[in-house]
């Protein structure tokens, strides 16, 4: 396990030197979540009993997505192992005697952390100063918080599981954008980043909440200001974990399997 | 300026071709845009069904609204794509070649890269604005249709002055100015709806500050008919006006110019 947290540890203290560019990142996360807020409240003005949410509620919800933008967004993939993918550095990786799945693991998780890190704490200070209803509110109660920063790891951690099956797919391919591109924005769009899942139409609503992809932002960020409750919840947390299961078990046979089957390319 | 024109057209035949070497990766890019274009679709289809009317526009007007402001952003980053990767040819030193060459550098600029790779969200801007076109019941005459022609004008002058800012800017940044994407990027994602929707400030802000909604708002409430006075026809062209001192800015930052490459 030591050798893992080394390669975190390593992967963090890279991450961390980027500050400039998580200025950059949170002046668009703070325009991108007033936007948004200020769309939101036309749509409830213009009718607020079709509402899903409430309206304080959605908009924790957006200043959250914004804060923590970094640890969900399925379009954060590790350049390294990508180009290490398509340039036959593979081989090297695979040479070392350590686990391809956990290495990667453990740096696409610290990658995150320190990309979040160095951005969440501004957004949520001044989402928390703007007035009621548009800014963040306080979660419900401590328990709410506690659940909220669990499911935010779990969700965190099925993120990453995902992400580690296309990394797997990409060492069989000769190139992997396409399908990249196309995994990640469809889970882009299940997962609740483009609208939150209670403005699906309730059918779709109902099938999408039973997909891997609601685990990942949706459930941390209605449980914080508890829109999420009850038998829901905990529907929604044991689902969170099946599918962490399902996809790490997925993904570690993936790649277990990729000394036998990786396509190496480069010279 | 005819032989500019033809300069001009020689950088964009170049440009084709070399990107024609890499077809699988031009193809890609445009499947690449075409999803995240179905995806903001879908969520504001969904919306719409929930809430069929906002501050008086339906669910066409909003489409329309959103193919024209698409075209727009997707016509000024074809042809003004030299300016969006300013940030690289100033550090590696290549502004210095475009300096050392008898020829306007503002035009070498622009002829430096062409992205037809953006003609993906192009047609699918031009598809919603056909899909507009079709299911809203618009008394067409010649003035609707010269407004459409001066917002799309309007808006990829517009587009193509907030790239000319970021490059002027590289001149003293030396580096690439990310936080400039909220203009550009910002504005084709959030500009999906008509402006008003944001409120009656920020609808002042772009108003003045920066003058999104004369190739936006403005237009496409006459085009729609909620507003009948003609002169909002002719406002996008204002925005031209607007290219006068983004222009001005480059070349004062031209002056400021120190090579950075090697």
């Amino acid at each position: 396990m030591k050798k893992y947290f080394s390669f975190f540890k390593l992967r963090l203290q890279m991450g961390m030197q980027y500050r400039v560019a998580a200025l950059a990142g949170m002046a668009t996360q703070f325009f991108w979540g007033f936007m948004l807020i200020f769309a939101y409240h036309a749509f409830y003005e213009s009718n607020p009993d079709a509402f899903p949410m409430e309206f304080s509620a959605l908009a924790s919800y957006i200043w959250l997505q914004q804060a923590f933008l970094m640890l969900f967004t399925t379009w954060r993939f590790d350049n390294d192992i990508l180009s290490m993918i398509s340039d036959g550095g593979l081989s090297y990786e695979l040479a070392r005697p350590v686990s391809l799945y956990r290495m990667w693991f453990a740096k696409n998780l610290a990658m995150r952390l320190s990309e979040a890190t160095l951005r969440f704490a501004p957004v949520l200070l001044v989402a928390i100063l703007v007035p009621k209803p548009y800014g963040l509110s306080l979660p419900k109660s401590p328990w709410h918080l506690l659940l909220f920063l669990v499911t935010l790891v779990l969700g965190l951690l099925l993120t990453i599981s995902f992400l580690m099956l296309i990394y797997g797919l990409s060492t069989r391919m000769l190139s992997s954008t396409g399908i990249r591109v196309f995994l990640s924005s469809v889970m882009e769009f299940l997962s609740g980043q483009i609208i939150p899942l209670p403005f699906f139409p309730d059918k779709v609503r109902f099938v999408l909440e039973l997909l891997p992809s609601a685990g990942m932002q949706n459930v941390p960020l209605r449980i914080y200001s508890g829109d999420l409750s009850g038998a829901a919840m905990v529907r929604a947390i044991v689902l969170q974990i099946v599918w962490l299961f399902v996809f790490v078990i997925a993904g570690e046979l993936l790649l277990r399997n990729a000394e036998k089957r990786a396509v190496l390319q480069g010279g | 300026m005819k032989h500019s024109f033809r300069l001009y057209r020689h950088y964009i035949a170049i440009n084709i071709r070399s990107a024609m070497q890499y077809k699988s990766s031009f193809w890609l890019t445009m499947f690449g845009q075409l999803l995240s274009t179905v995806s903001t679709l879908f969520g504001v289809i969904f919306m719409f069904q929930r809430f069929p009317v906002v501050k008086g526009f339906t669910l066409n007007d909003v489409i329309l609204c959103c193919g024209i402001v698409q075209m727009q952003f997707s016509l000024s980053e074809m042809w003004a794509r030299g300016f969006d990767r300013f940030a690289v040819i100033i550090r590696k030193g290549e502004y210095d070649r475009v300096l050392l060459r008898p020829r306007n550098e503002i035009l070498q600029v622009f002829g430096s890269q062409f992205e037809l790779s953006r003609i993906g969200r192009l047609i699918q801007g031009a598809l919603m604005l056909a899909y507009g076109i079709i299911r809203i019941k618009i008394h067409w005459d010649v003035l609707k249709v010269l407004t459409l022609f001066n917002m799309i004008l309007g808006g990829t002058a517009l587009f193509t002055g907030l790239c000319i800012i970021r490059a002027a800017l590289c001149f003293f940044t030396l580096e690439g100015l990310e936080f400039m994407n909220i203009f550009t990027d910002g504005a084709r994602e959030h500009g999906k709806y008509p402006l008003n929707i944001y409120g009656d400030k920020f609808l002042l802000f772009c108003t003045v500050a920066i003058p999104y909604a004369l190739v936006q708002y403005y237009p496409l409430i006459y085009i729609l008919g909620q507003r009948t006075e003609w002169w909002l026809a002719f406002l996008p062209l204002l925005v031209l006006l607007y290219l006068i001192p983004c222009i001005a800015l480059f070349r004062f930052g031209v002056r400021h110019y120190q090579s950075s490459g090697s």
